[in-house]
């Protein structure tokens, strides 16, 4: 019974801890530094083969996406509409599971996560788990020059 | 609550779920898993995520719609609430229901081998996934199916 109650109160707390921290950070659109890794990181730039469809001419959203992720729709009504209200930016939707190389190279480790190309295809933003529709609207401004 | 309009009318697919349903079902889940926790390996416990494991098990297997707590949902609770604001794919719920029941059959054999303290550390990892469902809507195929995944291939 104690050792019962041990750990169903440590699974509680972290749990919640877990929750909470989960509820703070997720969908928040990281800027990816441009310069200081730029030439290491093969994953830095993504071309119109990469993603299997053309980038956007002023910016892409490429969201990663799998079949047990609840969210994943949530991320895609959002960027839908976001492309919808801005100009030259496209959304690209990517099946994680059948590109599992370009989930290595980018380490994507959950879903959804979304990277924002700029006109050359470069990854200027990521976020994990599904942003809220002014985020992305900011982000792309940042992004496109 | 009775007077939900459907304003918006959103992208869902006609099979969709209420995916209140599945938050609903981690709750009693929770109550369930939390109680073969405590009562350990005696026969309480043992009965308790025996059936939970069953109930995991329908749901994984045979779909959500055979699963108990979802039955219970929509005969009972369903009735007394608005429709709901938008449908949900079933696969992620289901998907969960698998993990949740891989970790109540390594509890439940635990159990019933004399290995508690495995047994419950099996429960207690189902029940913090159960609880973070029921708590924060927590996603478990979005954390480890594309992981699991790219350590198989």
């Amino acid at each position: 019974m104690t050792t019962g109650l041990g750990i169903l109160v440590v699974v509680l707390i972290a749990a919640t801890a877990f929750g909470l921290y989960r509820r703070f950070t997720d969908g928040h659109i990281k800027g990816v530094d441009p310069v200081s890794d730029a030439p290491t990181h093969d994953g830095e730039v993504l071309s119109a083969a990469d993603i299997g469809e053309p980038l956007g001419e002023r910016a892409t959203l490429v969201q990663f996406s799998t079949a047990f992720c609840q969210p994943c729709r949530a991320a895609r009504r959002t960027l839908g509409e976001v492309t919808g209200m801005v100009e030259g930016v496209t959304h690209v939707e990517i099946d994680a599971e059948s590109h599992l190389d370009l989930v290595r190279r980018l380490d994507v480790m959950r879903t959804p996560t979304i990277v924002v190309l700029d006109s050359t295809g470069r990854i200027r933003r990521r976020a994990v788990g599904a942003p809220r529709t002014a985020d992305v609207v900011a982000a792309l401004g940042d992004v496109i020059d | 609550m009775t007077t939900a309009t459907s304003t918006t009318a959103s992208v869902t697919t006609p099979t969709g779920i209420d995916p209140r349903g599945p938050r609903f079902g981690a709750a009693i889940t929770v109550i369930a898993l939390a109680v073969a926790l405590l009562a350990g390996s005696s026969l309480l416990g043992t009965a308790v995520i025996a059936w939970q494991t069953v109930v995991f098990g329908l749901g994984a297997f045979v779909g959500l719609g055979a699963q108990p707590y979802g039955v219970l949902y929509r005969k009972v609770v369903r009735p007394r609430l608005g429709p709901p604001a938008e449908l949900e794919d079933p696969a992620p719920p289901r998907f969960a229901q698998l993990v949740g029941f891989l970790f109540a059959v390594v509890g439940l054999i635990s159990y019933l081998l004399g290995a508690t303290l495995v047994g419950q550390v099996a429960i207690g990892l189902a029940l913090a996934a159960a609880f973070l469902n029921a708590a924060f809507n927590f996603c478990l195929g979005c954390e480890i199916y594309l992981l699991a995944r790219r350590l198989r291939a």
